[in-house]
Order: C-alpha cells, then structure tokens, then sequence
C-alpha cells in the first residue's frame, strides 16, 4: 500500500495531500493547474515536500520528522509520466535493457537483452522490439512505457494522465488495457487524471483535487452521492 | 479598392526584398572580392611561402588542445546551469558569456593581467617566476577564453532542450545522476554539442587580438594563422590573400556543418 501524507508549497502552489491506496488503484483527479503532477513529482522525490511521511509496503520513503528522504533512483516506484518519456535515442528493446541494468542479478548483456525481450513478449510487444519511439503510435507507446516501469520491479505504479494523449478509439482499447492490468498486477498504483469519465473506469478510490489540497475521498458513487463541495458535485456532475 | 491594396502589398514586399539585398551584396562584396582576386596559381605560391605551413600546424595544434580543455570543462558547466534555475546558476551563465562579447584586445590584456609575469595571480600560480605568456601555453590559453562561451551557450541550450521527463524516468529505473548524464543527457544533447564545439573550434582559429597582446607574434611559437595573415601583409600580399582563402574555406565548411547538425538536432527534437 502507498502512503502519501506531504505538504509543502513549490513556486506559488500550496499541495496538501493525505491519501492511501487501500483496496485498489487510487485516481487523483483535478483540473489543469490544480497541483496533479506537482503532487506525483513529490512522491517519486524530484520535489521535495516540507513536511510529511511517504510509505510504500512499509518501507519509508520520506519522513521530515525522522529527516528520511530516500534518493529518486532507489525508491523503486514505477512512473509513467503523460509524454511516456521513451528515450529516443534508443530502441524499445535498448529501453527495457535500461531498465533492467539497475535492477538485474546478471547484468552482462545477452542476460539484459533476454529478460527485455521475456518482458516485451510478456506484453505482446515482442515486434517493437528494434523500433525508436518516434516509429511507434501512442498506444505502442503507452504499453511500451508501462513495460519498463514495471521490468524494474516496482514497489507502486503511477501514471501521470495515461490516456490524455490518445485518441478516441486508443483511449478506449488502453482504458481497457489498464484498468485489467492493475488488477492483475496487484500492485499499489496511483493514476493522474483530468478527465472523470477516466476516473470512473481506472480507479478504486477517487480522489479529487482542488487547487493543491484534496477536497474530498470516495468511490464514484459515493463521491456522485455526497459531494463535499460545490467543486467535487461539479466534477462528477 | 482591393486592386490597389495588392498593388500596395507587392510594392511593400518588393522594398522589404530589395533593403535587405543590399546588405547581402555588402556581405558578399568581401568575399567574393578575395576569391576572384586570388588565381590557383597564387594560392600554390602563396601556400609555398615559409610562414604559412608554421603558422597553419600550429593553429591546428593549439585550436584542437584549446577545444579539448573547452569541451572537457564546458560538457560539465553546461549540464549544471542547464539543471540550475538559481540566481547564482544565471550569474554564472552571464558572467561566463562576458568574453565573448567584449573586444579581443580587451581580452588579452585582462590575461596579461591576470596570467602574465606580473600579473595578479602570478604570485600563487608561479612562484618560480615563469609565466605562459609569449609562449604556446598562452596561445591555447587566449583561444580558450574566447571561444569558450560559443560552446558554454551552445551546449546548455542543447541541454536544455532534453525532455525533463526522461531524465526524472531514468532516475526512477534507478539510474544514478551520472549514468542518467552520459546515457541519456549527453546522447540526446549530442547534435547541439557538436554545433557548438564547430563554432567555439572556428573562434578559436580566427583569434587574433587576444592572442598578439599575451602570446605575441613568434613565428612556430605563438603565430597563430591569423597573425601570419596580419604578419604576411606587410610583405607578401599574395600569401596574406592564399591564408585567407585558406581560412576563409575552413569557416565556410564549419557553417555547413554546423547548420547541418542544428538541422538534425531540430528534427530529433520534433520527432521525440
């Protein structure tokens, strides 16, 4: 399970965040500006809060009362960000190979090259496999993406808005896509989104973000039944 | 009514077109002058006089070593004020843009100053009494401090144009700062960089005020192919006109490349 417990301000953004992802993936939804990746930035350690505690599976990642703060490289958390953030210069094999280096008990190269290629087969990419991104359609991407988060063995998964950049009819195969995958992979994962419609379908727990702080936590139908403001009533309206 | 509003647009574009083709022949005036002045005949004639082949070896000696130093030092500076947004970090970046903009003459008297016999630091830097001004040393030293910027500027922009998320990506695959760096910083800054050391190596090679005021003007010891051009020209007009062909030729190759690589650079860019 992710803990997230953090406060801090960056540039003029106040973020107050308390949540958990018991039970499932947990959607943090919000309108542009509203401190989403912010938010995702400080968990994965590229910002740092100024107060507050970050657990994942019991293992503390951040705590400024006992002043932890664990580096980006070994918190172990799988990040797909929006733009997926394949390296360009490489193929979608030499990607996971990356991955793999810091991870891997054999890190001699034929042992890398063949756990990359376990995984792509793994997630019906093994034809990619000597593409560059630029040569791969954003669903490819995603998947592409989603493989090395995961060939890293990650404590818990994020994904900065994983379906804002496909169209329609890819939006709906990967909504389809993920939502099966998380469950599978039982692992703690936390979406971004701005979209509800995506909200309702990727997550667990839903929880709505205002202007930095989290105005309200719930299921979509116990959000849709009792908003606690006027702002989550108009988000899931 | 709308006849002569077309009228008046093709007039407009006509004198727009026509202003600016004046500074083009300006531009080209020079250039064209010293090639169609200069026959192969004196060119050969003009390569075969006994200051060129010094002059020439030891431009490429000192403009390599110079670009090496700038390159070795610049790759680090460039990734750090790349990844700073301090007020220091732009300080710096002013502060390291400085030689480039004042004039070379300036430049090599600050070294004087600075680096020679009597210089400022000369008392730390060489307590035995020698000093690298008027030797090869100071030769390097000057191309250096001028065409460091070139690269300086060129290589933080070309680091700054990385994708930020790649970088924080390889660092959540558990890359360290470093292998995140020169696996993936560096490669996708490649095309920028090389951009830049073409034109910090051709600043290096046209150098000539900062060098005559610390190195001097000793033939095989500090005359660099520009101050044998200057050295040339009170003597020998024909080899003056064969060096400058000469060097005239190499920055065009240079602007070449480098168009070409800021092209494949701009395409990578789009592309990703």
């Amino acid at each position: 399970m992710l803990e997230v417990n953090v406060s801090g301000r960056i540039g003029t953004r106040l973020i107050e965040a308390r949540f958990d992802t018991r039970g499932g993936p947990l959607v943090v939804v919000g309108p542009n500006g509203a401190g989403k990746t912010t938010l995702v930035l400080m968990i994965l350690g590229v910002r740092r809060p100024s107060s507050g505690r970050i657990v994942v599976g019991g293992a503390t990642l951040f705590d400024s009362a006992c002043r932890v703060e664990v580096p980006v490289e070994q918190r172990r958390l799988g990040y797909v960000p929006q733009d997926y953030a394949l390296f360009p210069h490489m193929s979608v094999l030499a990607n996971l190979q990356f991955a793999l280096e810091s991870t891997a008990s054999d890190p001699s190269l034929p042992a890398l090259r063949g756990q990359a290629q376990s995984i792509l087969h793994d997630f019906g990419l093994t034809q990619l496999a000597e593409r560059r991104s630029s040569e791969l359609s954003g669903g490819e991407k995603q998947r592409v993406a989603l493989a090395r988060a995961l060939a890293v063995r990650p404590r818990a998964l994020l994904l900065d808005e994983p379906l804002s950049a496909l169209d329609a009819a890819a939006r709906q195969e990967m909504r389809s896509f993920l939502t099966s995958h998380l469950k599978r992979l039982g692992l703690p994962a936390l979406v971004i989104t701005h979209d509800p419609a995506d909200a309702c379908e990727l997550g667990h727990r839903i929880a709505v973000l205002e202007a930095g702080r989290i105005a309200q936590i719930g299921t979509w139908a116990e959000l849709r039944a009792r908003p606690a403001s006027p702002f989550v009533e108009r988000f899931v309206a | 009514m709308k006849a002569l509003r077309s009228w008046c647009n093709r007039q407009g574009r006509w004198l727009l077109a026509s202003s600016g083709a004046v500074l083009v022949l300006f531009l080209a005036a020079p250039l064209l002058g010293l090639v169609l002045a200069t026959s192969f005949g004196d060119l050969r004639a003009g390569l075969q006089q006994p200051l060129v082949w010094p002059a020439l070896r030891l431009s490429l000696t000192t403009t390599s070593v110079s670009l090496l130093v700038v390159v070795t030092f610049g790759i680090p500076l460039s990734w750090t004020l790349s990844r700073s947004a301090g007020r220091f970090a732009r300080a710096i970046e002013v502060l390291v843009q400085i030689p480039a903009v004042i004039p070379p003459a300036v430049a090599g008297v600050a070294l004087l100053l600075a680096f020679g016999r009597r210089g400022c630091f000369a008392r730390w830097l060489y307590p035995e009494g020698w000093s690298p001004a008027f030797t090869t040393v100071a030769v390097i030293m000057a191309e250096v401090f001028v065409s460091a910027p070139f690269f300086v500027q060129a290589a933080t922009n070309a680091f700054r144009r990385v994708d930020e998320n790649c970088l924080v990506v390889a660092r959540t695959l558990g890359a360290q700062p470093l292998r995140v760096f020169y696996r993936i910083g560096l490669p996708l800054a490649l095309p920028g960089l090389l951009a830049g050391a073409a034109m910090s190596w051709a600043r290096s090679l046209g150098e000539f005020g900062a060098t005559l005021m610390f190195a001097g003007n000793s033939s095989g010891k500090t005359q660099t192919l520009p101050l044998a051009i200057y050295t040339a020209f009170e003597s020998d007009l024909g080899a003056a006109q064969a060096l400058s062909v000469v060097l005239m030729v190499v920055a065009f190759s240079v602007l070449l490349l480098v168009r070409a690589l800021l092209a494949r650079a701009a395409g990578a860019s789009l592309e990703s």
